[in-house]
């Protein structure tokens, strides 16, 4: 694996820190005057989602962290692992609750998601930005109710809570946002 | 870029006003800066027999203590100065840079003279500077870290980096004092330096003496003095060293840390040394990044801002 310096390091590239790997996020070129120079690395640890600031020597390096984003099918839950697919090559992957995390509450069958791979082994789950679900419990919705208002809450196909507008029926199919989990509109056939 | 034309017209005011001599020396020489800690561009003189090697200067300082040792009496120069693999928010590999030197100055009396240079450049600034600030290094060096700057104490030293965020320190430093002080300073105590006001650090320890003199009355620390507003590093300072015995075992030190540091080894400059010897007049000399300062009066948030063409685009 490649190796990078620390005037390589720039947001996104992915390097083993402490046997983890991780993403930089932030670099800064911290130098006194007549002293020796570092650089201040903010950086986030792929596999637990932590942020930390790390100080280097300048010229210091780290090894490159064999980590790509492969877009897959998410298939089903046998209950101990979910089931992706590469679409093209039709291989697949199983990953436990710890690796698919929050991601779970979003993932339907047949539904696109992003699998973070390192050294070739899954690491995360990103589900679609916006994805399509039913609703199948929310209170009924009373006549004359508009999208103003507060909302009431709505459990969907895959379990997750989302707020909805009052004049939102229970088996309507809507589209949420993954990253805030919010509702963005209904879903006309 | 009017900005700019202002700040150098000011200081050219400001020096014309005291009688102090602007100067132009060659960017280009035949030795480098033996810092260990800065890199030099160099270059290839194509003229047979000699196909010499030459540096792009990182500071004018040499040549300019030698137009002092020659008798030139004080000077200042604004030129450009090269810093090989210096590039982020604050650095760019060309920078503008004001140097002077004033003859029979002390340290003391330089520091009145940054405060009057600064107060001119800032006059008609929004909101205003505030009063400025002395403090020791000393001083500063406890006051945010709790720590004797001037007494390497490696396991409070320790106990502080990892109580304070920093765990990584321990052993990127190791036992090396002068790096421990380069790490803390940086990350715990210049950001808080000069809220809107000039803050001059002054009294270094002696092992980060650079070309400054010993304090007379404490060997400890070191006659230099580093400015700071809002956290940022604008210059530094001496009281020159004008021993050239001293300044050749400094040469030799610096030379053979880099050595140890992997540097791209330079030659020492026996000019200056020789200038040294023929004799240096007492004073003071003061280095100040012009870009920095223009970021300062701008509000801008990286160096980028106030260049006309940054090193991506030049």
């Amino acid at each position: 694996m490649a190796i990078y310096s620390t005037n390589e390091f720039k947001a996104g590239l992915k390097v083993m820190l402490d046997n983890d790997p991780c993403a930089i996020i932030e670099n800064e070129f911290v130098k006194p005057g007549k002293g020796q120079a570092f650089n201040r690395v903010k950086i986030r640890n792929l596999k637990t989602g932590r942020v930390i600031e790390r100080t280097f020597k300048s010229g210091e390096s780290l090894e490159g962290a064999d980590v790509v984003d492969v877009t897959m099918q998410y298939l089903y839950n046998d209950g101990e692992f979910r089931h992706f697919m590469v679409p093209d090559t039709f291989e697949q992957y199983q990953c436990d609750g710890k690796t698919v995390g929050e991601a779970s509450k979003w993932l339907k069958d047949q539904d696109p998601c992003i699998v973070t791979l390192w050294n070739d082994a899954p690491l995360a789950v990103t589900p679609a930005n916006f994805v399509e679900l039913a609703i199948i419990e929310t209170d009924p919705g009373v006549r004359g109710d508009t999208s103003g208002g507060g909302g009431k809450p709505a459990i969907l196909e895959t379990s997750a809570v989302v707020r909805v507008p009052l004049f939102v029926q229970q088996g309507e199919v809507i589209k949420v946002d993954t990253r805030t989990g919010e509702y963005i509109s209904r879903v006309k056939d | 870029m009017r900005r700019r034309a202002r700040l150098l017209q000011t200081i050219r005011q400001y020096f014309l006003v005291r009688e102090v001599l602007e100067v132009e020396t060659p960017l280009l020489s035949h030795c480098g800066g033996t810092d260990p800690q800065l890199d030099f561009f160099t270059t290839h003189h194509n003229a047979p027999p000699l196909q010499q090697t030459l540096y792009l200067q990182t500071s004018p300082e040499f040549a300019m203590k030698r137009l002092l040792a020659a008798g030139s009496g004080s000077i200042y120069q604004i030129t450009k100065a090269f810093r090989n693999g210096e590039s982020g928010r604050f650095h760019n590999p060309e920078f503008t840079l004001l140097e002077w030197y004033r003859v029979g100055f002390n340290l003391s009396q330089l520091m009145d003279d940054i405060a009057d240079l600064i107060a001119a450049i800032f006059a008609d600034s929004q909101p205003p500077l505030c009063a400025t600030q002395r403090m020791s290094y000393q001083a500063v060096f406890a006051q945010y870290t709790g720590l004797d700057a001037l007494v390497f104490d490696a396991p409070a030293y320790r106990n502080y980096a990892i109580h304070n965020g920093l765990p990584e320190a321990v052993a990127l430093c190791a036992a090396d004092h002068n790096l421990w002080l380069d790490f803390l300073f940086s990350h715990q105590v210049q950001p808080h330096l000069g809220l809107n006001a000039l803050c001059m650090v002054y009294g270094y320890p002696a092992c980060q003496s650079s070309l400054a003199r010993i304090n007379a009355d404490n060997p400890l620390v070191t006659d230099r003095v580093e400015i700071f507003i809002n956290g940022i590093e604008l210059g530094n300072g001496y009281f020159e060293l004008t021993d050239a015995d001293e300044q050749n075992r400094r040469f030799d030190q610096e030379l053979a840390l880099r050595v140890q540091l992997n540097r791209p080894i330079t030659v020492k400059d026996t000019r200056l040394v020789a200038a040294l010897q023929a004799g240096l007049p007492t004073c003071s000399g003061m280095a100040i990044g012009l870009d920095r300062l223009l970021m300062l009066l701008s509000a801008s948030t990286s160096i980028d801002g106030v260049l006309n063409f940054p090193l991506h685009r030049a």
